[in-house]
C-alpha cells in the first residue's frame, strides 16, 4: 500500500518499544464482543491505473456540456471560464493540504488569502465586513436568517417567493430546529407580474414579529430587483433586509446591495471559483456592517495585527463568537468552511481585476440579451416581459410543457435550460435559460433554432 | 498598520503585501473572448440600478498573481511540507490521484440541474460511496448532503428531534461528555436542545453510572465521541447505548476519530443511531486550509425515514434523486452535497479496499502508541495505558519552568514540525493532543519525539528560548489581543487607514 510506509521489521521494532505482542493487542481496549469480525464488505482494492480507468468508465456514463452538447442551465450555479492559474495555484499542496490556520506563524499564506477574500467580498457587497466563507449560498442564507433573529430578538422571517427554492427549503430546515420556531416562523412574499417582490404584500406581511426580509437579486427568475423599497419597508417595521446574490458577477454592473439598504448580504461564488462539479463544493459568501452585527456574524474571520517586532501579520480573530470557545452559546456551529474555494475566488478576481470583472459582466449581459431578442423574434414570449435581466431569463414554450420540450431538445444536443415546473408548478410552460461568456454566437443561434423547432405550437 | 511594513525579503523569506498594494490602474490579468453578438442597447440595464462605483479589485497581471500566491503558499506549513500531528484532525497524506479524478471534465463540467439521465455516472458514484460508508460504519443508510462534520452533526440531531416528534414526544436534553468537541453543544443549540455536560471518569472514559444519573424521559440523545478526545476507547459504549435506548433516547456518535477503528469496530453494530464521517479526516481528502470538507451522516434503521433530501436511489431504470420523503428533516444546503470532496473519498476507498482501510487503522494506532511509549519519559501522559489513534499529554512537567504548553508548541515550529492540538480537550490542563496518523514513517516519529524532548529539556534550562519562539519563521508570535480589540478585517489603501 503506497501510502503506508511501515515494513514488517519497523512494525516489530515499534511493538517492542510499546511492549505489545502484536498489532491485535493494541486494540484490547475494545471489548471482545464489540469487535468487528472478518473483513469489511467493500469492493477490491485497485492500483492507480485501474482506478483511473474505472473513473473514466464512470465518467463516460455522464453527459457533460461540450461543443456537441450545449447546456444552458443556471439556477444558482453560473458556469464561467476558470483560468488555468486558478487551478495551478490552488492545487499547490501548501494551500490544499494545510489545516485551518490555528498556528498563525505557520499559516500566513492561508490567512492573507482569507484577508484578501474578505476584502473582495466587501467590495462586491458594499458591506463593511465579510467572513472567511460559508458552505454555500443556501446555508449562508439560513445563517443570515438566524443572525437577524439574534440581532432583532424577533422570530419571524419573510422570504421572497423569487428566492432560490432550495435556499427557502434550507431556511425551513434550519429554523424548524429552534425552540422558538412556530408556524409563522417563515412566511412567503409573492412576486408581481413583472417578476419582482410585491411591495404591497410585503408591507401587509410585516409586523413587529418580523426579524428580516430576504430578497434575492438577480432573483431566481434572473430578474433584477431594486432592493431600496423593500429595505425601506423592512426598516420602517424594525426588520433587517437580507440580500442574496448567487451570481456575484452581476455586481460589476448592479448597485452594491448594502448601498441599496441591505443589512446582511449573503451569496454564492461557485461559478466564479470552480467548474460546476455537480454544484459543489463552491463558496458561500457572507457580509454585514456595523460593530454589533459583526459580533453576531457566524463563521471565521482573519484580521491584521503585528508581531513583537511590529511586523504586520494575520490571525483568526473575534473567535469568542465561535463554537470552540462559546460552545452552546456560539453564533453558529460552523468551523470547517470552504477556505480553499474562497482562495480560488480571490485568485480569479485578482486575475480579472477591476476592469476585467466589468468586461466579463458585459459579455454575459450581451449574450443573454442577444438570446432573448432572438427568441422574441422567433415568437417566444418571456415569462416577465417588463423585467430587466443580467445573464438569465425565463421564456414560455408555446407547447405549454417545458419538461417535454427539454426532453426533445436534449436529443438534439441542446439542454436548453431548467423547466420551472421543477420548483414552480404554476409555471408549467416556463423554461429558465442562463448564458455565459463561453457561449458563442453560433451556440446561441443553435439554442434558438432548436427551441423554435422543438418548442411546439400550442 | 498596512502602510508601514517593516519586513523585507531575505532569501526565501518573502516580504509580500496584500495583492491590492500592487494594483496599478489599467493593468489586467484577464483573458476574455471577443464580443461576437451585438452590444446590448443602452437601456438594457436600468439606470436606477447601475452601480455607482465599480468594485475595487486589484489591477495586476497574471505573472504578478502567480508570483504573489506562490509566495503566499511558501508561508504555509502543510502535510506536504512535514509532519502535522494535530490531534483530532487526522492530518494524513492526501493522494494526488484524487486531484486528477476530480479534474476530469466528465465530472468537473457537470451542472447540477442537468437532467438526471445525463448524470448517471455521478449518481452511481454517490450511490456506491453511500454503500461503502455504510459498510465501514455499520449503518442502514448514509446521507451525503452535509458539507462538513459540524453540518453532519446538525443533520444527525435534526433527525433525532424529528424521530421524537414523530412519536409525539418533546425531549429537550442531550447528554454530552465534557471532553467533546465544541461543535457538539453548538449543534444542540441550533436544534433547540439543551446540552447537559457529563463528567469523564478518572480512567478517561464515560462511566455508565454517570449516564444513569443523568437519564430521564427528557433526554433526547447522548452524543459520544469514540474513541474519545483523550484517545481512549469508550469501553462501556454498548452498555451506555442500551441504557439510553431503554430510557427512550437515541445515540449519536461523533465520527471525527473514525481513523482509529476502521475494520475493528462498527458503531452501528452496538446501537449507534447516527454518526457523521469527516471525509477530510479519515478518507484522505485535503483540508484546504479550512475546507471544503464533507460530513456524511450514517443512520440506523429507525432514523432512515428522517434522512435529509435528496437521497440517491437505484432502480432498474438507473440512478435517481429522491426528494419525496414525507418525514425527511428537509434540505440542508443546495444541490447534492460537496460532490468534488465525495468523489475524492470514493477514489481513496476504491484504492484501499477493505484490507487497506483496516491497515490504515492498525498503523495509525501503532504510530500513536509508539509516540506515547517514547514521550512518557519526558512529558506527563495522564492516561498512560494503551491509546488509540492519538495520545494526550499535559503540562505537569512544565509547571516549574515558567514555560507553557503554547510555548512548547511554538518552539516545536523551530524544529520543523507543526505543533499538536493544544489546550484541547478542555478536561486536561495544558493539553497537547498528538495524532501522528498512519502515513508517517517511524523515522519521522523519532525525529518528532527527539524534537519534543529537546524542547522540554530546554524549558528547564532556558525557558526564555521557548517564550520567544518561534525564531525561524518569517513572522514572530502575533498580537491576537490587538487583533480582537481593533478589528482590521479588510485591506485599506494607504491613506484611508482608519486605525
Amino acid at each position: 500500500m503506497r501510502y503506508l510506509p511501515h515494513t514488517e521489521s519497523d512494525i516489530a521494532r515499534m511493538l517492542r518499544v510499546i511492549g505489545a505482542e502484536s498489532i491485535d493487542s493494541l486494540f484490547e481496549a475494545i471489548p471482545e464482543p464489540l469487535r468487528h469480525q472478518g473483513a469489511l464488505d467493500l469492493p477490491p482494492a485497485l492500483s492507480e491505473g485501474e482506478l483511473l480507468r474505472l473513473m473514466g468508465e464512470l465518467g463516460a456514463k455522464n453527459r457533460p456540456p461540450s461543443s456537441s452538447h450545449l447546456v444552458f442551465t443556471g439556477g444558482g450555479v453560473y458556469p464561467h471560464h476558470i483560468p488555468a492559474a486558478v487551478d495551478a495555484l490552488s492545487l499547490r499542496g501548501e494551500f490544499s493540504t494545510a489545516y485551518t490556520p490555528y498556528q498563525p506563524e505557520l499559516s500566513q499564506g492561508t490567512l492573507m488569502g482569507i484577508f484578501e477574500f474578505q476584502t473582495m467580498v466587501c467590495e462586491l457587497f458594499g458591506t463593511e465586513f465579510a467572513n472567511a466563507s460559508m458552505y454555500d449560498g443556501a446555508s449562508a442564507t439560513a445563517e443570515a436568517v438566524l443572525m437577524a433573529r439574534r440581532l432583532t430578538r424577533r422570530r419571524h422571517a419573510i422570504l421572497a417567493h423569487t428566492l432560490h427554492p432550495e435556499y427557502r427549503q434550507t431556511c425551513e430546515t434550519y429554523v424548524a430546529g429552534l425552540d422558538t420556531a412556530d408556524d409563522e416562523s417563515l412566511q412567503g412574499c409573492p412576486a408581481t407580474p413583472s417578476g419582482q417582490i410585491d411591495l404591497e404584500a410585503l408591507e401587509a406581511a410585516l409586523s413587529d414579529e418580523v426579524a428580516c426580509v430576504v430578497v434575492q437579486t438577480p432573483n431566481f427568475f434572473g430578474v433584477l430587483e431594486d432592493l431600496r423599497p423593500a429595505a425601506q419597508l423592512a426598516h420602517d417595521a424594525g426588520a433587517l433586509l437580507v440580500a442574496v446574490v448567487n451570481e456575484p458577477l452581476a455586481l460589476a454592473l448592479l448597485e452594491a446591495p448594502a448601498a441599496m439598504g441591505a443589512d446582511i448580504v449573503v451569496g454564492d461564488g461557485t461559478g466564479l471559483c470552480t467548474q460546476p462539479t455537480l454544484g459543489a463544493p463552491g463558496v458561500g459568501l457572507f457580509g454585514t456592517s456595523g460593530k454589533k452585527a459583526l459580533r453576531a456574524m457566524p463563521g471565521r474571520l482573519a484580521g491584521e495585527t503585528v508581531d513583537g517586532q511590529g511586523r504586520p501579520g494575520y490571525v483568526l480573530t473575534l473567535s469568542t463568537r465561535e463554537q470552540h470557545i462559546r460552545r452552546d452559546k456560539a453564533t453558529s456551529n460552523i468551523c470547517t468552511n470552504h477556505g480553499l474555494y474562497a482562495l480560488r475566488f480571490a485568485i480569479h478576481l485578482a486575475l480579472l481585476g477591476r476592469e476585467g470583472f466589468v468586461q466579463l459582466a458585459q459579455l454575459n449581459l450581451a449574450k443573454a440579451t442577444y438570446a432573448r431578442e432572438e427568441l422574441k423574434a422567433k415568437g417566444f414570449s418571456l415569462l416577465f416581459p417588463d423585467a430587466s435581466h443580467f445573464n438569465e431569463f425565463a421564456v414560455r414554450v408555446p407547447s405549454g410543457d417545458a419538461c417535454e420540450v427539454l426532453a426533445r431538445t436534449e436529443k438534439a444536443g441542446v439542454t436548453c435550460g431548467i423547466p420551472l415546473a421543477r420548483f414552480y408548478p404554476e409555471h408549467q410552460d416556463g423554461l429558465l435559460i442562463a448564458l455565459n461568456e463561453m457561449h458563442r454566437r453560433e451556440d446561441i443561434d443553435r439554442l434558438v433554432h432548436t427551441l423554435a423547432t422543438e418548442g411546439g405550437q400550442p | 498598520m498596512s502602510k508601514a511594513p517593516t519586513k523585507v525579503t531575505q532569501g526565501l523569506l518573502h516580504c509580500e503585501r496584500p495583492i491590492f498594494a500592487a494594483s496599478v490602474p489599467g493593468r489586467s490579468g484577464a483573458s476574455l473572448p471577443t464580443l461576437d453578438v451585438p452590444e446590448p442597447a443602452a437601456d438594457a440595464w436600468p439606470a436606477a440600478l447601475r452601480r455607482a462605483s465599480t468594485p475595487h479589485l486589484p489591477e495586476v497581471s497574471e505573472p504578478q498573481v502567480v508570483r504573489h500566491y506562490t509566495r503566499l503558499s511558501q508561508w504555509n506549513f502543510s502535510i506536504d511540507t512535514g509532519m502535522y500531528p494535530l490531534g483530532s484532525c487526522t492530518m494524513k497524506h492526501n493522494p494526488r490521484v484524487a486531484d486528477v479524478a476530480v479534474g476530469m471534465g466528465e465530472f468537473a463540467r457537470l451542472h447540477p440541474y442537468q437532467p438526471e439521465s445525463q448524470l448517471q455516472g455521478a449518481l452511481q458514484l454517490l450511490w456506491e460511496l453511500e454503500q461503502m460508508l455504510a459498510a465501514v460504519g455499520g449503518f442502514s443508510r448514509v446521507s451525503l448532503q452535509p458539507a462538513a462534520g459540524a453540518h453532519g452533526e446538525l443533520a444527525g440531531l435534526m433527525m433525532i428531534r424529528a424521530y421524537h416528534t414523530d412519536r409525539g414526544q418533546t425531549r429537550r436534553r442531550v447528554l454530552i461528555p465534557d471532553s467533546a468537541h465544541g461543535t457538539n453543544p453548538a449543534s444542540c443549540t441550533l436544534n433547540g436542545f439543551e446540552a447537559v455536560q457529563l463528567e469523564t471518569s478518572a480512567d478517561g472514559t464515560l462511566s455508565p453510572d454517570t449516564v444513569r444519573a443523568a437519564l430521564d424521559d427528557e433526554v433526547a440523545a447522548i452524543m459520544i465521541t469514540n474513541p474519545n478526545t483523550l484517545g481512549i476507547f469508550e469501553k462501556h459504549v454498548a452498555e451506555i447505548a442500551e441504557m439510553v435506548r431503554g430510557a427512550g433516547g437515541l445515540i449519536y456518535m461523533d465520527g471525527a476519530n473514525l481513523n482509529a477503528i476502521m475494520g475493528r469496530f462498527r458503531p452501528g453494530d452496538v446501537g449507534v443511531d447516527a454518526m457523521h464521517y469527516n471525509l477530510h479526516k479519515t478518507f484522505g481528502t485535503p483540508h484546504g486550509g479550512g475546507g471544503p470538507g464533507a460530513g456524511p451522516v450514517g443512520v440506523s434503521e429507525r432514523l432512515v425515514p428522517f434522512l435529509p433530501v435528496p437521497t440517491v436511489n437505484r432502480s432498474k431504470e438507473g440512478f435517481t434523486l429522491d426528494y419525496g420523503r414525507p418525514k425527511s428533516v428537509g434540505r440542508l444546503r443546495s444541490f447534492f452535497g460537496n460532490f468534488g470532496v465525495l468523489l475524492r473519498a470514493y477514489v481513496y476507498m476504491r484504492e484501499l479496499g477493505a484490507p487497506g482501510l483496516a491497515r490504515v487503522t492498525d498503523l495509525a494506532v501503532l504510530n500513536a502508541n509508539y509516540v506515547r511509549a517514547r514521550i512518557r519519559d519526558f512529558v506527563h501522559v495522564p492516561h498512560p495505558d494503551m491509546c488509540m489513534h492519538e495520545v494526550v499529554a499535559n503540562d505537569q512537567n512544565l509547571r516549574s519552568t515558567g514555560a507553557t504548553t503554547m510555548d512548547v508548541a511554538k518552539r516545536l515550529i523551530d524544529h520543523g514540525f507543526h505543533p499538536p492540538t493544544v489546550y484541547f480537550p478542555l478536561v486536561v490542563h495544558g493539553a497537547m493532543m498528538i495524532e501522528p496518523t498512519e502515513t508517517e514513517t517511524p523515522d519521522e516519529l523519532d525525529a518528532f519525539i527527539e524534537a519534543l524532548r529537546s524542547v522540554v529539556e530546554e524549558a528547564h534550562k532556558q525557558p526564555e528560548q521557548l517564550k520567544s519562539a518561534p525564531h525561524v519563521t518569517g513572522i514572530g508570535r502575533l498580537d491576537e489581543a490587538r487583533a480582537a480589540r481593533k478589528p482590521h478585517l479588510r485591506y485599506q489603501p494607504a491613506g484611508e487607514d482608519e486605525s
